[in-house]
Parts: structure tokens; sequence; C-alpha cells
């Protein structure tokens, strides 16, 4: 019972995944490459040692966006702000992290909760705006990822508080060595892997549990199902509404943290801004289930990394974007005919269970 | 003339048998109601004529000739048209948009809205449904959907109507103006198929009645030369006598378990919606509420759950809870059984035991206030399935997986679970069928006898006058006079929901 479960839930990502890869295929022929050849050197090529790192990496970045944007799904809230609530609470949080002389230990759960309490404000945002005024939070949400950019901007002009990097472009003080938070290694690679891989895989518990085991996780969850129901059952929905965006802007301030505590030590205006779209796209991918983003995460990182050999086996490396694509639309489409099979199968068992035995 | 001759149906799933040898004759231009307990067997039937399921044994004859039905296609191009109980109707579009969804007339590239236009007209004049082509379907009310749902099988040619429960959604008026339309169509040669198991609204329009039980077909009256009463047709749908909603010498108490003062609910015109309202609900007491279906009910019903602004005051067991939030009051044990079940009362896409909790996530059984106990939910679930007879494979089937009648049963259970002290019922037994209200009647008056105080709301009139132990009238948001159940009768009652005349 509980394999077939499993079995059921995998079947969707599984279709779409081949069915990517097919495509991809074709289009690889056209393109006048093997496909067997070329998806072998990916393979090959995200194997060693430092593309796996590289992969953990990225699927750790992807992570924190992808339980930021399932959050808001749960309650049927669209959070298309990822990318200027983590933006800004990257930049807030360099800021932070590059004043403070501490020891690890202290700054680095500061500059974490700093973090989280500036991407959580800037949902907060679009949250009041949403409970308070009517604003759908798709609206709102896209326009806020702009007034981060230029207040962002705003903040780190040498007249106000960044300076001039090395780089020759505009960021904050670099962080001093104590701020970083450590980071491992795996034989044989140059690149360090992330540390907060294990604090994503913490929120990825954290995220299960309070979900399906605590009833604000209930509360949240019914008013995603059915909030005429939801009311009826006593569940505040506008309180809801306000603690999940505020949740969900919480989380989207963890994105940035990873690349900056472990890899770059400094928020420039170069800092990768488009995460947040990622983001939408793995937790879709993974239906909102903390192990299902992982893996979503993990394949999205892994197409990331090996599409890099791309170049050099004379093939165009766009052709992952094609099959990210695709295997986004597919699994959607995917997802919703397996549902489809499951209510027509569980009506028909209802039926037979009901049916008058002779 | 036959229109459809089934003969020696059997439909077997694994390990039960749905339809054992099903005989059933319809006549051309006549209404025929098939009538049989939830579960008997009228769905599958129904769904076997329509093409949707295939019989494994039998025959189909359509107007004399044998048909086998691969598809719901296939029973539309042999003019079987069916109407579901819940419409399938887009709001936005209008009447003709509707109508001609997927079997658009066109003109080269275009679709010809003008033929579309006159058809439908002609159409609805020929059989009086008095719908207009350019009405938006937002706009209409249940009965003129329900027609415009008639009109697009009609539409589509059929000569064959099945109607699936189509008076479960109706008030009283708009069952008898569905009750005119049908006696039109059938007047133009028109054959219906009417499954109902409201039996006394069988018997007024059907000129034969088939009775299904256990999967088979009892036998077939006709009520042109037939006395039939409701009674009979009970005693061979279930077996045995027709329950009655009656409780059985008083247990009011003098312990007033709600008390409601002024109660104002605005509707943003001239007319509130709960215009002054005050009452006193006693310990063991059943005050039911009468009144035609959008005189108030609903407001008053979710101002009382604190879903719904209202002034006033309210105060159960004498605490003041004017202010209190639904989940507060839910806490203090005022269990809800909502009038709309699938938008209010369950989650459809969540699993039974998850449905369980709904309402009273934050009590024992379901968590300890903040973590779930899904075990004990679980287990809660079962005693639920079967105390209140619901028929469902096991606890982790989706809600929406169910039928009406047994997902009712399953919210009634849910709602007298854990010894409430006040109930707020709209419409308990909407949509179950004798057997199983007979049930929920039972577990309302052991609940009754404990103590339990209840608000009643139900269009069924009999069910109100046989289980309240005190009647009000409620007309345009007033309460506008008391009823004594034990003396008035459902005419009486009737005129005073519309404001003929006061009852004593």
């Amino acid at each position: 019972m509980k394999s077939k479960r499993i079995l059921d839930a995998l079947l969707a990502p599984m279709v779409a995944i081949i069915f990517s890869v097919v495509l991809a295929s074709v289009i690889l022929m056209l393109f006048g490459a093997n496909p067997i050849e070329t998806f072998s050197k990916m393979i090959n090529y995200a194997a060693t040692p430092r593309s796996i790192s590289l992969i953990l990496n990225s699927a750790t970045t992807y992570y924190f966006s992808a339980v930021a944007v399932a959050i808001g799904f749960k309650m049927n809230l669209f959070n298309i702000g990822v990318n200027g609530q983590y933006r800004l609470a990257t930049a807030v949080g360099a800021l932070v992290a590059g004043a403070l002389t501490f020891p690890g230990y202290i700054s680095i759960p500061i500059v974490i909760f700093v973090s989280m309490l500036v991407g959580s404000l800037w949902a907060g945002i679009a949250a009041w705006l949403k409970v308070y005024r009517g604003v759908s939070e798709v609206i709102s949400t896209i326009m806020l990822n702009f007034i981060a950019i230029g207040l962002i901007a705003y903040l780190l002009a040498p007249s106000m508080l960044g300076v001039q990097t090395a780089e020759n472009v505009v960021g904050t003080p670099v962080i001093p060595e104590s701020g970083r938070f450590p980071g491992f290694s795996i034989p044989g690679s140059q690149v360090p892997v992330y540390g907060m891989l294990f604090l994503a895989a913490l929120l990825g518990f954290a995220y299960w549990f309070i979900l399906n085991r605590t009833r604000f996780g209930f509360d949240l969850r019914s008013v995603g199902q059915s909030p005429s129901a939801a009311v009826a059952s006593g569940v505040n929905v506008k309180r809801m509404t306000m603690y999940s965006m505020l949740l969900s802007g919480a989380v989207a301030g963890l994105v940035g943290l990873p690349l900056l505590l472990g890899a770059q030590y400094s928020f420039t205006v170069n800092f990768p801004g488009s995460y947040g779209f990622t983001g939408i796209a793995i937790a879709l991918l993974g239906r909102n289930h903390p192990v299902g983003i992982a893996f979503g995460a993990l394949l999205w990182a892994f197409l990331d990394v090996s599409s890099q050999i791309l170049d050099l086996v004379g093939v165009p490396r766009e052709i992952i974007v094609i099959m990210q694509g695709v295997i986004v639309l597919s699994v959607v489409i995917a997802y919703e005919i397996t549902r489809r099979v499951k209510v027509r199968r569980q009506q028909d068992a209802v039926g037979k269970a009901t049916a008058v035995a002779q | 003339m036959i229109a459809v001759e089934l003969s020696g149906i059997w439909k077997r799933f694994p390990g039960v048998i749905a339809n054992s040898n099903i005989n059933l004759i319809v006549e051309q231009a006549s209404v025929h109601a098939i009538v049989g307990e939830n579960g008997a067997g009228k769905s599958t039937l129904m769904k076997i004529l329509y093409g949707m399921q295939k019989p494994d044994e039998g025959t189909i004859k359509v107007n004399g000739t044998t048909t086998v039905f691969s598809s719901p296609s296939d029973s539309i191009a042999a003019g079987i048209g069916m109407v579901h109980q819940h419409f399938m109707l887009a709001d936005n579009l209008t009447v003709l948009e509707n109508v001609i969804l997927g079997s658009e007339p066109k003109r080269g590239l275009s679709i010809d809205f003008t033929k579309a236009s006159n058809r439908i007209k002609e159409i609805s004049d020929s059989y009086s449904l008095g719908l207009n082509p350019d009405d938006l379907v937002s706009e209409l009310g249940v009965g003129d959907r329900q027609r415009v749902e008639i009109l697009k099988v009609l539409y589509r040619g059929a000569r064959i109507l099945i109607l699936d429960e189509p008076t479960a959604v109706l008030v009283p008026h708009e069952v008898d103006e569905l009750f005119e339309a049908l006696r039109g169509l059938k007047s133009e040669g028109i054959t219906v198929m009417f499954i109902s198991h409201k039996l006394d609204e069988v018997l007024a329009i059907a000129d034969e009645i088939t009775v299904i039980r256990k999967g088979t077909t009892v036998t077939t009256l006709n009520t042109k030369t037939q006395k039939v009463t409701a009674e009979e047709l009970a005693t061979l749908m279930v077996g045995s006598e027709l329950p009655t909603p009656e409780t059985r010498g008083s247990t009011v108490t003098n312990r007033v378990v709600l008390a409601v003062k002024n109660l104002r609910v605005e509707s943003g015109q001239v007319k509130p919606h709960v215009d002054d309202v005050s009452f006193d609900i006693h310990a063991g007491e059943i005050l039911g509420i009468a009144g035609v279906e959008g005189n108030g009910q609903s407001e008053l019903v979710e101002a009382l759950m604190g879903t719904k602004l209202s002034t006033g005051t309210i105060f159960l067991n004498g605490v003041d809870a004017t202010n209190w939030s639904t989940r507060q009051k839910r806490e203090a044990g005022v269990a809800y059984i909502p009038e709309d079940r699938s938008r209010q009362g369950l989650l459809l896409e969540a699993p039974l035991w998850e449905n369980r909790m709904l309402g009273h996530q934050s009590q024992s059984p379901n968590s300890n206030g903040f973590l779930l106990t899904p075990k004990a939910a679980k287990a809660d679930t079962q005693r639920i399935i079967s105390e209140y007879d619901v028929r469902t494979p096991g606890l982790d089937v989706l809600a929406s997986a169910l039928s009406g009648g047994n997902q009712q049963k399953f919210i009634v259970g849910r709602e007298m679970s854990g010894e409430p002290k006040l109930l707020i019922a709209s419409h308990p037994t909407r949509g179950v069928d004798v057997g199983a209200q007979a049930a929920i009647w039972d577990h309302l008056r052991d609940a009754r006898a404990r103590g339990l105080a209840v608000l009643l709301i139900s269009a069924d009139l009999d069910e109100l006058i046989g289980m309240s132990d005190s009647i009000k009238v409620l007309l345009r948001g007033r309460f506008v006079a008391d009823a004594d159940p034990k003396s008035v009768t459902p005419q009486e009652l009737g005129n005073a929901m519309t404001g003929a005349k006061a009852v004593v």
C-alpha cells in the first residue's frame, strides 16, 4: 500500500522527465548531435567531484527559493516576489554581516535572522495590501521586485552604505572571516560545499512538520483547499493569509545567504537575481512536497551544471533551458492527469464498496 | 410506443453486483420515475443507459432498436440526454453561449448566433421553459439554470431525458416550476426518466414508478391505474416502514443555552438580511426555523457562527459570546452543519480522516491544541463511519469520492461528536435517503434527550414539524409567526412562510 502510494507520486514526474528527454533528443538530432553520446557526456561530467559540489550548492539555493514559493502555493497565494524579497534581504544581511565583528556562532544567527526579517517584511507589504486593500499578491509582489532593486541601488550607493568592490562595481563591504558560514569539501574537489545545505534540510523537515503535523499547518492547508470551508471551520482567513505570506518572505530571505556567506562574502549589484523564478518551477516540479522539491532542486542543478559541457561538444547549451521548460510544462500536465485518474479510481472504489452485494 | 426497454441488465464489479437482472420499460411521452435508496444501483443503471458504463449482460432497446452504447456520444446520437445533478454551466456566458458550447452552428468560419438564438427561442417557447437566450447565466436562479441544462440536451436533439435527482437543489416553488416544465415536455412527446428518492415529488409527477432495491428492479407501478402512497413506496424501497420524524415527548428544560437579542445583519440595501431577531433555545429543545429559502436563514446562521458581521447580542450558556470568533464558539461546544456541504462542510480534495478534523482541528481527538493527533483522529473517523453508516471503502478516500448522501451522514456524525451543547443545523438530511434520514433523526433525538439545544433550519416541512419543539417562521428577515408543531399542518406552515396568513 505504502510503496504503491510512492509509486503513484513518482509516476507523473517520471513521465514528464522521460517525455522531455525524448524531446531534447529530437532537438539534439536536429542539431546533428548524437543524443545518447551527449547525455552520457553530461552525466560523466556531472559525476566529477567538482560538479557534484556545484550541484549541491545550486540545489541548496534553489531549495530555499522553492520552499518559499511552496508555502504560498499551499495557501493558493502566488508569491512572484521571491526575487525582490531575497535580494533586499541579502543586501541588508550583507551590510549587517560586514559590520559585525562577533565570532561566527553569534554573528551568523544574527545575519540569518535579519535576512529572514527583511524578506518577511518585504512580503508583508504585499500581504497587507491583499488582506486590507484586496490587491492581488501576483501584482503587488512583482511590482515590489522592481522597488526592491531601486531600493538596493540606493542603499549601496557609495554615498550611502556601499563601497566600490574589487571588480569595480558597487557592493557591500566584504564580510570578515568570522562572519562566513563554514562549508565542507568533497574529496577531489576544490569547490567547497555550502554548510547551509544542512540548514536547507532542516528547513525541509520543519516545513513538512508544520504543514502536516500542526494545527497551524492544517488551518493553512484548509484555506488553500477551500476558503469557504476553512471559514466555516473557524479559521481566520485574513490572519492566515498574513502569516503565510510573512513565512514565505522569511524563507525567501534565506535564498541569497548560501552564496553570500559561503562564496561571495559581499553583496554586489551583480548578485544573481532570478532564483525566485527557478523556485516557482521547482515548487511545481516537486508538487510543494519537501522531498519532491529536494529532487526537483537537484535535477535542476544537475541540468544547470552538466550543461556546461555542451559547449565543448558543440551543442548549444540553451537546449538545457528548453528541456527545463518542457519538464515543468509536462510535469504540470502529468500531475493533473494522474490526479484525475486517482479521483476516478477512488470513485470507482467507492462505487464498488457501496454497491449492494447479492 | 416504447421509448426505452432494458431487459436482463447485469453489471458486476469485482466482488459485488451493482445491477442484477434489471428489467425496465419506459413508455414514450411519459414521466418515468426510478426510486431507490442511496446505493441501490440507480446511478449505475443510468450510467449504463447513458453509455458511461457497459453492462455485462442484457440488452438496451431505444425506440425499438437494439443498441450498444460505448460512450455518451453514442447515446446522445440515439436521442438520450442526461441532466446531471450538478450543473455544468459557465457563469459568465449567456444562456445562448452555454447551450451551443461544443455544438456551435457554423456559417463559414464564424458561429451563426442568429440561427442558434432562433433555435433556442423556438425550443424554449415550444416546451415553455421561459428562457431568454441573451440572459447571463450568473444572473439566473437555480431553477432557471436547471432549465438551461434541459435546454442544452434538447438542443442536441434529445427525445429521452434522464434527470438525476433534479429536485435536490431546488426550493419548493422551483420544484413546482420544474414539474410544470416536465409536463410541457411530456405533452410534446418527450420521454423523461426521473431519478429521485423524494417520494412525494415522485408521486406528484410520475406516470410510472419503478422501484429498485439491492440492484434489481422490484416492481413498476402505474400511478394512473393504481393508488400508490408514499408509505407503500418506501416499504418497497427499503423493505420496511417509512420512518416519521417525531420527537416523542418533550425534553425541553428551563436552562437557556442560546440567547439571541436584536440580531441584525445588514445587506447593504435598505432591507437588512436579518432584522432585529430575538429568541432563546433551551437545553433539550429543538427550535425549528421555517421559511422560504432566501429569507435570511443563511445569514442568521452565519451571524450566529460568527462568519458574518452582525449587531445585537448572543449569549451562550449565560456567557456573552457576541464578539467570539467562529473557533471560540466551536471550542465552546457549538456544532455546525452548514447548508452547502461541499463548499462549507468538507475539504473535497482531502481524505476523510482529515475532514474529521475540519472545524474541530483545535480539539481532541484531532489535536492537542498545537500538534495534530492523526492516529486518534483516524480511530474516531472509523467510529463515525460505522455509527453513521457512511458507505466508504476506507478513511483514506477523498471526500469528493463519496456520494452526497454519504458526505452528509459523515458531516452529521462529525458535528455530533464530542457532546456538543448547541447544534446549528441547516438542512441536516438534505440529499440523504429515507433510511439514513431516519438514522440521523434518531441521533438528533438521542442528543436532544441528553440536553443538546438545536437550531434546525429545513426546507422539509414534515421534518421541521416532526422534529421541532417550537417553530418560528422567518419572512424577509423577521420572525412573523410562531407555530405549535403539535397542531400545525404543513399547509398552514407553508402559508405562513409566504406571508399569506398567520398561524396560531
